[in-house]
């Protein structure tokens, strides 16, 4: 991480449908001793009450940029509340940003790309999304709130698994999966996970993404300590996984990986992307990518949400790495076919 | 102010920075205004540190938390904190608790009218507090983003989400509605009444004619403006967040439309804050740097009063005669200048 990163204050999203056990979390998270501060933003005063931390109300107001884009959204709210808490900067060590269980993570994330005050002082750490292992796979199908929240995740903490069965518990992670294969999964009874899996965990940060790779094996040998490079030497693809989980295909919500050997030209890819977001931005939730240009020894990285990317010449390729581009996108509806066109458009033949 | 005029083609900018009395805050600073003869500068949290001619700090304990707001007519301040409550701040140094909200919500905007009636916002909620009169408050469709008083009689600008609402609080069904798509946050009338201007979440302010409620769009910012001071006499409104001031005019009947701003004092950094002089066609601006000019508006003749290599300037303020200038940066570092 670089340091300018990490002299911002991390902040993360918690989400989740009613009742998944979000408060439950965020109590967690408070009353553990970590000797740290946070500042929480809630939309419910009351159920929380831990008096070293600066709890403040929110009022979830979603509002729409200037800029002719509609699904450029940002929490006014937390514009507002971002501005006053960093007058007290040095007062906590983090924050946390509760949001409803009928919120879309968007407006929350983007707040933190679009607005230049709130990005000076702050980085958005992760979304963090609780699910409920017994009612999840019924709420994909009646609510859409609840897909975008699993589809939105960096880490899903699958809760209440002790309320489900072996076949069910497969079930409800195969249905996520076939939103999002790429979000770090734990199970856990009344959220009991380890702080380190849903904090500073630089979802965001460009340096840190490297974990494109889909998250099958971890899900399925349950440790979480051990280093996740590993994927990096191996070659699996996220349909062919033989892990025995049954694959679901949600009707709406996927996700696309792609993925190429052959050098790409960045003159073509640039314009591109670009325009993919521009166009398809709104189906698009998000998008992560490890580029290796033709004729350029630096990898370059980018990540963006809806139609806001960031990116940049992250580092040299190592001797003996593999210089291989990969994307990923996670969306509603995706233009498969012409995502991969284009794709392949980009391939200096 | 002969000192003002820069020698003829010298391409060293004429300094007064051996001049400034420094000031130690030790303390984050937010604002600064004058009350009597005092500069009081308002932190981030907690106090209010006044500082004399002499450079003698004494400070002042106003809210048990964050300072979100600051309003001053001169002979107090009145702020919001994130505890809930509304204080003033009279010359003395004597602190008056004026209102506190029933949720302790925080305190984001406030108001202060020449008459000695008092605003301030929570959330929706806008309340007006205008001598014995009891309270009155109005709900806007969005959080409250700015307040500000008109010039005349008793009434109120509240920016929000898509636009801006006046209203009279003693004249019941009263609040007008001036529509415009986007977050407004800081509010300004003009001094002669006949403009309204917005600082929005974009990097623009919006105004409006009052006469007619036609719509001025002032673009172009790289960054968000966050400091807008009017010229003496109201016939410009200078502004931050570009890396020159931008004075768009207000002179006309109908004001900047069509016209172009003026742009002066460029340096290689943003300004973060603008004030202009109470009296003459000056105005003093702190850069993200942390260098403050004084420059003159006719030509924009510079002068240097503070170097950068600090944080930003967060404070700038005139006293109302124009012959003491306070600044100070984010981290408290500043000075008085007297002229």
């Amino acid at each position: 991480m670089s340091e300018a990163t990490a002299a911002k204050i991390p902040v993360t999203v918690l989400t989740g449908y009613l009742g998944a056990g979000k408060t439950t979390l965020l109590n967690r998270i408070l009353s553990e001793n970590h000797g740290k501060k946070y500042a929480v933003i809630v939309n419910e005063f009351g159920e929380i009450g831990i008096d070293n931390d600066l709890i403040i109300g929110a009022d979830e107001e979603v509002f729409e940029m200037n800029n002719g884009c509609i699904c450029c959204t940002v929490r006014g709210d937390l514009v507002r509340i971002m501005d006053g808490l960093m007058k007290r900067k040095g007062k906590f060590d983090a924050i946390i940003v509760e949001t409803t269980g009928l919120a879309d993570p968007a407006p929350v994330a983007q707040t933190f790309f679009v607005d230049e005050d709130v990005q000076k002082n702050a980085r958005l750490d992760a979304v963090v999304t609780v699910a409920d292992a017994k009612w999840l796979s019924d709420r994909l199908k009646d609510a859409p709130e609840a897909k975008n929240q699993i589809a939105f995740a960096d880490v899903i903490v699958l809760n209440k698994t002790d309320l489900v069965n072996k076949g069910e518990l497969a079930e409800v992670e195969a249905r996520i999966r076939g939103i999002n294969p790429y979000a770090k999964l734990h199970r856990t009874e009344r959220c009991s996970v380890a702080l380190a899996d849903v904090l500073d965990r630089g979802a965001f940060d460009l340096d840190r993404i490297l974990d494109i790779e889909p998250d099958f094996l971890e899900a399925d040998d349950h440790d979480h300590d051990h280093d996740h490079h590993h994927h990096h030497d191996q070659d699996h693809h996220h349909h062919d996984h033989g892990h025995g989980l049954k694959h679901y295909h949600d009707e709406d919500m996927q996700s696309l990986s792609l993925k190429t050997d052959k050098p790409l030209d960045p003159n073509v890819f640039m314009p591109w992307l670009q325009n993919l977001v521009q166009v398809e931005g709104g189906k698009i939730l998000r998008s992560k990518g490890i580029l290796a240009f033709h004729d350029d020894d630096d990898r370059y990285v980018f990540q963006g949400v809806h139609m806001m990317l960031e990116g940049n010449h992250q580092r040299k390729w190592k001797q003996g790495e593999k210089r291989e581009s990969r994307l990923v996108f996670i969306g509603r509806e995706l233009p498969e076919e012409a995502i991969r066109k284009g794709f392949e458009s980009c391939i200096v033949s | 102010m002969k000192e003002f005029t820069p020698a003829p083609d010298s391409a060293s900018i004429v300094s007064v920075t051996d001049r400034v009395k420094p000031v130690k805050l030790g303390m984050a600073v937010t604002s600064v205004h004058f009350l009597g003869p005092r500069a009081a500068f308002v932190g981030g949290e907690e106090n209010v540190a006044f500082v004399d001619a002499k450079g003698e700090i004494a400070t002042v304990a106003v809210h048990s938390g964050g300072i979100l707001s600051t309003a001053s007519d001169g002979k107090r301040l009145v702020m919001g904190g994130d505890d809930g409550k509304v204080v003033s701040l009279d010359a003395k140094g004597e602190v008056t608790l004026l209102a506190t909200d029933p949720k302790r919500r925080w305190i984001d905007a406030v108001a202060l009218h020449a008459d000695g009636a008092f605003a301030w916002s929570a959330g929706k909620i806008a309340t007006v507090k205008s001598g014995k009169n009891e309270e009155k408050s109005l709900e806007v469709p969005s959080t409250v983003g700015g307040l500000a008083f008109a010039p005349k009689g008793l009434r109120l600008a509240i920016a929000h989400y898509n636009g801006a609402t006046l209203w009279f609080p003693n004249m019941e069904g009263s609040a007008e509605f001036l529509p415009w798509a986007g977050s407004h946050h800081g509010v300004t009338f003009s001094p002669d009444n006949k403009f309204l201007v917005t600082a929005m979440h974009e990097p623009a302010l919006h105004g409006w004619r009052l006469a007619d409620n036609r719509h001025m769009r002032m673009t172009g910012y790289p960054s968000r403006v966050r400091s807008m001071s009017w010229s003496a006499g109201g016939k410009g409104l200078a502004t931050s967040g570009a890396d020159t001031v931008i004075i768009w005019p207000f002179a006309g009947k109908d004001g900047p439309m069509g016209k172009e701003p003026a742009m002066l004092a460029p340096l290689q950094a943003r300004v973060s804050v603008v004030a202009c002089h109470p009296k003459n066609d000056i105005l003093a601006a702190g850069y993200s740097d942390g260098t403050v000019l004084m420059v003159r508006l006719e030509d924009g003749a510079e002068i240097l009063v503070r170097r950068n290599g600090t944080p930003p300037v967060a404070a700038i303020a005139w006293n109302a005669k124009g012959t003491l200038l306070a600044f100070a940066d984010e981290n408290g570092d500043g000075g008085l200048l007297e002229l």
